[in-house]
């Protein structure tokens, strides 16, 4: 099993601390969701764990390897990142685009046995072997978004950190997408950390879920331990009732909290 | 029409071969093949005309070929980068810094003192330029930011330049430093030869070897590092390399423009966007470019011979329009 670690944690950007002592240990078999209202500073935080920001103080360790000394290449092949809405600046279609994603492994250009069979995969697992030859820039956002997760998938990550990774995802690609990272961490043992809006997707989907507020950690735990309406009243400043239903807790926002 | 690379790469070179027979041919007086064929298998008595191949187009062919590959090359790789398709290095004024470093050299007679300092000014010059560049843009590559910095690096160069010519000692001074300015292939010898291509061939492995990170580099930023590509070593590559390049082309053959900013666009239609793909292409193609114009120009029926420099601003200005009509469709 492996741990991605963040200890003494602390992000300045000019005059504002984004996040402030964030200590936290994730586990590889798990998903673990980051939920938090907007500015709370979930990217920064998602960022730092890639070790594709160096934090003001602190360090992110990965198995007790300081992320920041590690090779990047090497680094990039143990941790994949899947940006919220990267720019693609070039007409290049999905193929080449998922290919891509085999960058860490040097496999450039000339794509080895096993680059190919890890691109074709990622394909299929996000519905995109048809769009194979379609040029990105004319995908619709949805299936940006899945192109997008192809990529990331392609690399064959051990930790998969996703940025709002269902962000323009019908449902049923949201689902799909929900079962790729609950296979990703149970099946292969491996660990997934995302952020996201959607309470009760990430009731749903995470085993363990983070309430970020102000740069602070509020709550760590079960859907059902992280997500009660008190806290959500602190943090969003929204009232809200748990239903309980056979897909997990339902968060039902019922209003602005006084 | 996507092309194979490997085709692609053929059909230019067979292109490049038939061009620079062409440019050994050419010009005021016309040389026939015969006349190669004779002084180089047969015993018939020589040919004074051998000499106007050998000692003039032969240099001037082999110039053009390899400035004219740095510089489709320098265009694919700073597009590719800055992921801006008006990036070259004339127009981001690292011609107009190359440029500056060696009228420098020119101006205070450090010239006469050492024939190395003018290509070692320019080059330096050209790195100084690359390094402002990246540094004023702020790393950010947005496609204002870029063009504003280049205009502040272009404005600069070419008033050091303009001060130069200002506070010249004599006429004759200017009209050399004006003349060199304007960027021209003719009568250029062997020596001019073995002083730049060291330089520029080093500049162009170093910018080849930045495929890998350009590709990446579609994601922007933050995307690339995440696949594990190590950016600062990539600047750096692409400052020197791109530095060496120009500031060697340009202490031999003046500043000529847009062959970096055009190759790349006609490349793009056969290769994909792809950006390692377009480094190779766009090389071979600069080249064939670079000929075809210096060709050009000399079968020009005009008193005076017609700049290589001029003639690309003249052919640039429409292309650069037709492209911006281009964009602004895809725009709007």
């Amino acid at each position: 099993m492996s741990t991605l670690s963040a200890s003494g944690l602390y992000v300045s950007l000019g005059q504002k601390s984004v996040l402030k002592d964030i200590d936290l240990t994730f586990k590889s078999g798990q998903v673990t969701a980051i939920v938090g209202p907007n500015g709370a500073g979930k990217s920064t935080l998602l960022t730092c764990l890639c070790g594709l920001r160096a934090p003001t103080t602190g360090q992110v360790f990965l198995d007790q390897t300081p992320l920041l000394s590690m090779k990047s290449a090497h680094r990039a092949q143990k941790l994949g990142f899947l940006q919220q809405n990267p720019e693609i600046a070039w007409a290049i279609d999905v193929l080449t685009m998922v290919s891509l994603g085999r960058t860490p492994y040097a496999g450039f250009n000339k794509l080895t046995a096993v680059d190919h069979a890890a691109v074709n995969r990622a394909m299929a697992q996000t519905d995109m072997l048809p769009f194979a030859d379609r040029d990105v820039t004319t995908l619709s956002g949805g299936e940006r978004a899945r192109a997008i997760l192809a990529r990331a998938l392609a690399g064959e990550p051990e930790w998969l950190l996703a940025d709002e990774p269902f962000d323009g995802l019908d449902p049923r690609h949201q689902l799909e997408a929900v079962k790729i990272f609950r296979e990703m961490a149970t099946t292969e043992s491996k660990g997934v950390i995302v952020t996201l809006h959607d309470l009760t997707l990430a009731a749903r989907l995470a085993d363990t879920i983070i309430v970020l507020a102000e740069g602070k950690t509020i709550a760590i735990g079960t859907p059902e331990e992280a997500l009660t309406p008190s806290i959500l009243a602190k943090t969003y400043g929204v009232e809200t009732r748990t239903i309980m239903s056979e897909t997990g807790p339902i968060i039902h926002i019922v209003g602005l909290s006084r | 029409m996507i092309i194979r690379q490997r085709s692609l790469l053929i059909g230019l070179t067979l292109i490049l071969v038939i061009l620079a027979a062409i440019s050994l041919s050419a010009g005021r007086i016309w040389i026939p093949a015969e006349v190669w064929w004779n002084h180089l298998f047969s015993n018939t008595a020589y040919d004074p005309r051998w000499a106007i191949i050998s000692e003039l187009r032969l240099p001037r062919t082999l110039l053009g070929i390899i400035i004219g590959g740095a510089l489709g090359l320098m265009g694919a790789a700073m597009q590719g980068y800055t992921r801006n398709p008006l990036a070259d290095p004339a127009i981001l004024g690292i011609s107009a810094m190359a440029a500056f470093g060696a009228v420098m050299s020119l101006y205070l007679g450090l010239v006469i003192q050492n024939n190395w300092t003018l290509p070692v000014m320019a080059m330096l010059g050209a790195i100084i330029g690359v390094i402002l560049l990246l540094a004023l843009s702020g790393l950010t590559s947005g496609v204002i930011t870029f063009i504003l910095a280049g205009i502040i690096l272009n404005t600069v160069a070419t008033a050091g330049v303009s001060l130069a010519l200002n506070l010249a000692p004599n006429p004759w001074a200017v009209s050399q430093i004006v003349n060199w300015l304007m960027g021209s292939l003719a009568d250029r010898s062997f020596d001019d030869l073995y002083t730049a291509s060291p330089f520029i061939i080093i500049g162009c492995l170093m910018l080849l070897s930045t495929g890998k990170a350009l590709d990446a580099l579609t994601f922007g930023e933050l995307g690339a590092r995440s696949l594990g590509i190590n950016l600062k070593s990539t600047r750096w590559i692409l400052a020197i390399g791109v530095g060496l390049a120009t500031g060697a082309g340009v202490a031999v053959t003046g500043v000529i423009g847009f062959i970096g900013l055009i190759t790349p666009h006609l490349m793009r239609p056969f290769v994909g966007a792809r950006p390692s793909r377009l480094l190779p292409a766009s090389a071979l193609a600069g080249a064939c470019v670079t000929l075809a114009a210096d060709i050009l120009v000399r079968l020009i029926p005009s008193v005076v011979e017609i700049k290589l420099g001029v003639a690309m601003a003249i052919l640039g200005g429409p292309f650069f329009l037709a492209l911006l009509i281009a964009m602004r469709r895809r725009l709007t």
